[in-house]
């Protein structure tokens, strides 16, 4: 087992806050690829489509065949660790701070042999499941697991620093009055969640979620009003130093596409809540939460969008307020270069209908709030960076993989 | 010495006292809130453009936003639907004339204070005439409820049958507007109808006969129990908005010391 | 069936040039080149203008390469070579330039290997190394090589049974050897209880299993023997030498290096065995390499490297003299001359020219080169046997 992690305790004033660093940044085109299958939390190697040999590291090239014809593929994980070292001295800053970290050579079952960190639990010698994983640096890097979970295998140092868990952590949930407020809170405290905030609006009209987020332990409401800059960088001022995790959970949706609509006032409504709200967060809590990354057990360590599926393709019905999500779509990915360097990592979480008021004329499926919360609450703990929850999320990413002009065709084609 | 002179000699002097009856406008102020499928009332903000800094080295100045009938604000005839062919029913198009006038206060403070869906009602307007006398034509009616001494939830009184608070019955509107000829009504609460005035006949009926005959509204007022139950004069100029259905505003009342 | 190749009859090579080594240095790669190239001419009697074959390995040069250090230095040959091979560099150097000899592309061929080491310069060596290493071993605890090594080492010696004893036997040998060379830079004694008892830098890697990163150069040339002959330069001569890159690439981790694949083809060339070769030169940024050395160019069988250096004695005055100067581990290593050092010393030690570490009556030498962990083991291996001359 593990060695749990205590809880963090209260911050020693007099200490600097230690320098947020990252492992080294650069890779090749080719093993971004690691990157690409460490957001989604699978195991994908290059397999040559010609004579199928596994390739590792990323090449350009097929190393048995010389094809060029390489695709990342989903393989099989499993392993065996043959030689493993602790590395004690590093030039790295990041790592000087990390050691001992324990390295290992694992030879995969598909073939190649890889580098790899390894987890505590794993014997020596023994059989692992191998993840690939995000690091700090956003990178996908090689993780040896043990095959079965163990007690407390999630405090393993090295899997915690792939890992943005709520565990022991202090969490800003930015609106109380979306429906899946209280499915997110309930589903974070579950996670070991040590102080959850929750941003009320307009605390002047009731909101009929308060009764359901105060019965959760931990849980503390403060006004933040998303569309006000004073609201969203008042709470900033005091509470930017503490927040580790924020889930940004505002959101604004009325049905209705462009030409249903005579004005752009729900549109603005929209831009406002799912854009510039965004943009509003980022930019107060962006700076206090990056300078916090590496501040110990409860260092800053991710922020969540909750984005429509319809950000990746405009669904009609849904027409502006797919647009104001695909706006917050490619703002997170400007926020994913802002924090780069900071390790801070951006986890969108992507959803098709939510079962909620303003998706009622709408057939199933739709997600359940729950669902929703412990897809993200999930997201956070294996460290990813892009979750697609529920089947209309993971339909639309698949459809825009196969190809983003035949998907528009078919979203904007087959309407009655 | 004119007229004016003689003014300014009491201003001056304090004979002659201004009072502010407006709030504040500030992003946490309430609005009225609509059923949600409607599109609500725009909030105040305000968004920093420069502060002495890069962005404006020698200045600092903000963009602000809201509704036509955010914070104490003027309802103008073309608000409501009744007031839609009104001859110079916009904002822009009020005569100047119109935005200086004589001002009623009907004290309701104490009848609000025991029930917050206190009605105004021709009864009351009898019961103040036989104090104060007759309501002169051309004036202001101010509804005093002490509502604004409210703030936050309170103020809105929001409930799942919605909002509370106090506001003129149909019967009482209409006296005013159809016997006593008033120039406009004015209120503490959000709006100068009462929170649970769309169950009334008509709905809302204070706009629906004040507009319909081309009469003003004022709102969210305050320190209307500053003012004397006659004698007061108010100075309500909105902003001149081409097709404005009303505007946000600063009401000053002039009452003599 | 691969043809026979063809003899290295007829070259020389002269001329060993070692610049004596320092820990940081302010200077650059062209000067550190400058100098040992100047150096090995002094000795041959040559002018710049005289050499017309040129063959060049640093890491630290950078923007610059071969082609830049000839207008750099005022050089004008007809046969260039810039060889990126890092420990293997100087074994393939010879290689090379001796068929450009024989073929008569060239007369004289500088071989030239040197690097600075500024206080970063090793990091930032590290950091821009190659792609697969940039891809798949740093992101894994930035352990540079010491963790690639610390790996092979867990491996080998959960395989074969080695102890930390039997690399430290190596280390400590070399230090004696090292007491001996007024150049290396590790100039104190060191016991088996010190080798044990270091700072652990890599399980199972140690402080004594790692070499000390550094700035020096190291030179020799390559001419006919008629040329050597004619200008009286005592000279050494190619009995034979093999190369191989990224050989068995399949294994899960490297057990052995190339030279198992082509070793006793080396010992046809050279129409000797094992038994022959009076001291041995290998690569040693680490001793387990030294060990897999061992075994892979046939002194005794894999796995049986443990119990080869427990028998023998690989001191200079031992049975089994083994890296003279003291090696890398000891004298210090000079980037890409880390890969000249073994040579050099060898081409004095069979020309009787090695002073203070001189193996008694050596005249055949084996050097082995090792280098360039590209990812997860080295890729380039090469060895010669050579023999002094009868001049």
């Amino acid at each position: 087992m593990s060695e749990p992690i205590a809880p963090p305790g209260k911050k020693n004033p007099q200490r600097r806050t230690d320098v947020p660093q990252t492992p080294p940044q650069q890779r090749s085109r080719a093993a971004l690829g690691l990157a690409a299958a460490a957001a989604e939390g699978r195991f994908m190697l290059q397999v040559c489509g010609d004579c199928g040999a596994v390739q590792y590291p990323p090449r350009d090239a097929c190393s048995r065949c010389l094809s060029i014809n390489l695709q990342w593929q989903d393989v099989s994980p499993g392993g065996r660790l043959v030689a493993e070292t602790r590395v004690r001295a590093t030039t790295d800053l990041y790592f000087r701070k990390q050691m001992p970290v324990r390295v290992g050579t694992v030879k995969l079952d598909v073939g190649p042999s890889v580098i790899c960190h390894v987890h505590g639990d794993v014997g020596d010698g023994a059989d692992v499941r191998m993840a690939i994983k995000l690091d700090r640096a956003g990178q996908g890097v090689m993780m040896a697991l043990p095959v079965k979970e163990t007690p407390f295998m999630e405090d393993d140092p090295r899997l915690r620093e792939m890992s943005c868990t709520p565990r022991h952590r202090r969490v800003l949930v930015t609106d109380a009055r979306n429906p899946n407020a209280p499915a997110i809170v309930s589903a974070l405290a579950a996670a070991g969640a040590e102080k959850i905030f929750v941003g009320l609006s307009e605390d002047w009209r009731p909101n009929r979620h308060n009764d359901d987020i105060m019965a959760v332990p931990g849980v503390e409401m403060l006004p933040l009003d998303v569309t006000d800059s004073k609201s969203v960088e008042e709470l900033a001022a005091e509470l930017g130093g503490k927040t580790d995790i924020l889930v940004n959970n505002a959101r604004y949706v009325r049905p209705g596409g462009l030409m249903a609509r005579n004005d752009t006032v729900f549109a603005q409504n929209e831009m406002d809540v799912n854009y510039l709200g965004l943009m509003r967060l980022a930019q107060a809590f962006g700076p206090a939460m990056c300078a916090r990354t590496a501040d110990g057990t409860n260092a800053a360590v991710a922020w969540v969008n909750i984005l429509s599926a319809y950000a990746i393709s405009n669904s009609p019905d849904y027409g502006c307020f797919s647009a104001s999500n695909a706006a917050a779509l490619s703002l997170s990915q400007n926020m994913r270069a802002d924090f780069r360097t900071s390790g801070l990592r951006v986890l969108n979480v992507f959803v098709g209908p939510t079962d909620d008021d303003w998706h009622q004329e709408l057939p199933p499926p739709k997600v359940p709030a729950n669902t929703l919360a412990r897809s993200l609450v999930q997201g956070l703990v294996d460290g990813l960076e892009d979750v697609y929850c529920g089947d209309v999320a993971k339909d639309m990413i698949e459809r825009f993989r196969a190809s983003p002009k035949i998907q528009e065709r078919e979203m904007t084609g087959f309407r009655s | 010495m004119t007229l004016l002179e003689n003014l300014a000699k009491a201003l001056a002097g304090g004979s002659i006292e201004i009072v502010d009856l407006t709030h504040t406008l500030d992003p946490d102020f309430p609005v009225i809130v609509l059923p949600p499928e409607f599109g609500q009332c725009a909030r105040f903000r305000m968004e920093e453009v420069s502060h002495y800094d890069h962005r404006g080295p020698a200045w600092k100045w903000h963009n602000i936003s809201m509704s036509e009938h955010t914070g104490t604000h003027f309802d103008a005839p073309s608000h409501w639907v009744s007031g839609r062919d009104v001859a110079n029913g916009s904002v822009d198009e009020i005569p100047a004339g119109n935005l200086m006038a004589p001002a009623v206060v009907i004290d309701c403070s104490a009848g609000a204070a025991a029930n917050d869906d206190f009605e105004l009602t021709r009864d009351v307007l009898a019961e103040w005439e036989d104090v104060h006398g007759r309501i002169p034509e051309g004036c202001w009616v101010l509804m005093r409820t002490d509502w604004s001494h409210r703030s936050g939830a309170a103020y809105l009184n929001m409930r799942d049958d919605g909002p509370h608070s106090p506001g003129p019955t149909p019967d009482a509107i209409r006296f005013l507007v159809d016997e006593r000829n008033i120039l406009g009504f004015g209120t503490e609460t959000i709006g100068t109808d009462a929170g649970q005035g769309s169950h009334y006949t008509p709905p809302y009926p204070a706009h629906y006969y004040l507009h319909g005959a081309g009469k003003y509204g004022l709102q969210c007022l305050c320190n209307l129990d500053r003012l004397p139950a006659t004698g007061a004069m108010l100075v309500t100029p909105p902003l001149k908005i081409r097709n404005g259905t009303g505007s946000p505003l600063r009401v000053l009342a002039l009452k003599e010391t | 069936m691969s043809r026979t190749r063809l003899g290295y009859e007829g070259v020389a090579i002269v001329s060993p040039a070692t610049i004596p080594y320092q820990r940081f240095s302010i200077e650059t790669a062209h000067w550190w080149i400058a100098r040992a190239l100047k150096e090995s001419l002094d000795q041959a009697g040559l002018g710049p203008a005289e050499i017309d074959g040129f063959a060049v390995s640093s890491f630290t040069l950078f923007p610059d390469t071969a082609v830049g250090l000839t207008q750099h230095l005022g050089l004008c040959p007809r046969w260039l070579d810039h060889i990126p091979m890092g420990g293997a560099s100087g074994i393939v150097a010879l290689r090379r330039a001796a068929r450009a000899v024989q073929a008569g592309d060239a007369d004289i061929v500088a071989c030239v290997a040197g690097d600075t080491n500024h206080i970063d310069s090793f990091r930032n060596l590290l950091s821009s190394f190659s792609r697969f290493s940039q891809d798949a071993a740093y992101p894994y605890g930035f352990g540079g090589p010491n963790a690639n090594f610390a790996l092979l080492m867990d491996r080998y010696m959960k395989d074969y049974g080695a102890t930390r004893e039997d690399f430290g036997r190596i280390c400590v040998a070399q230090r004696q050897n090292a007491l001996r060379n007024p150049n290396a830079l590790m100039k104190k004694p060191l016991t088996l209880q010190q080798y044990l008892d270091a700072r652990p830098i890599s399980d199972p890697i140690a402080l004594f299993d790692c070499v000390m990163p550094c700035a020096g150069s190291e030179a020799f040339l390559v001419m006919t023997v008629e040329e050597a002959q004619r200008r009286d330069l005592p000279f050494a001569v190619i009995a034979g030498t093999i190369e191989r890159h990224n050989a068995y690439a399949d294994d899960p981790v490297q057990f052995r290096g190339g030279w198992a694949m082509d070793i006793d083809e080396l010992y046809h060339m050279a129409d000797c065995a094992p038994s022959d070769i009076d001291l041995l030169q290998t690569y040693d940024d680490y001793p387990v390499i030294s060990m897999m050395q061992f075994e892979d160019l046939g002194f005794c069988d894999k796995g049986e490297g443990s119990r080869f250096v427990q028998d023998r004695d690989l001191t200079i005055e031992g049975d089994f003299p083994h890296n003279t100067s003291g090696g890398q581990l000891s004298a210090g290593q000079a980037g890409a001359a880390g890969g000249y050092i073994g040579l050099v010393e060898a081409i004095r030690q069979v020309t009787a020219a090695a002073g203070p570490t001189q193996v008694p009556d050596a005249s055949r030498a084996m050097v082995s080169g090792f280098g360039v962990i590209n990812y997860d083991r080295g890729v380039c291996s090469g060895a010669a046997i050579i023999e002094g001359a009868k001049a």
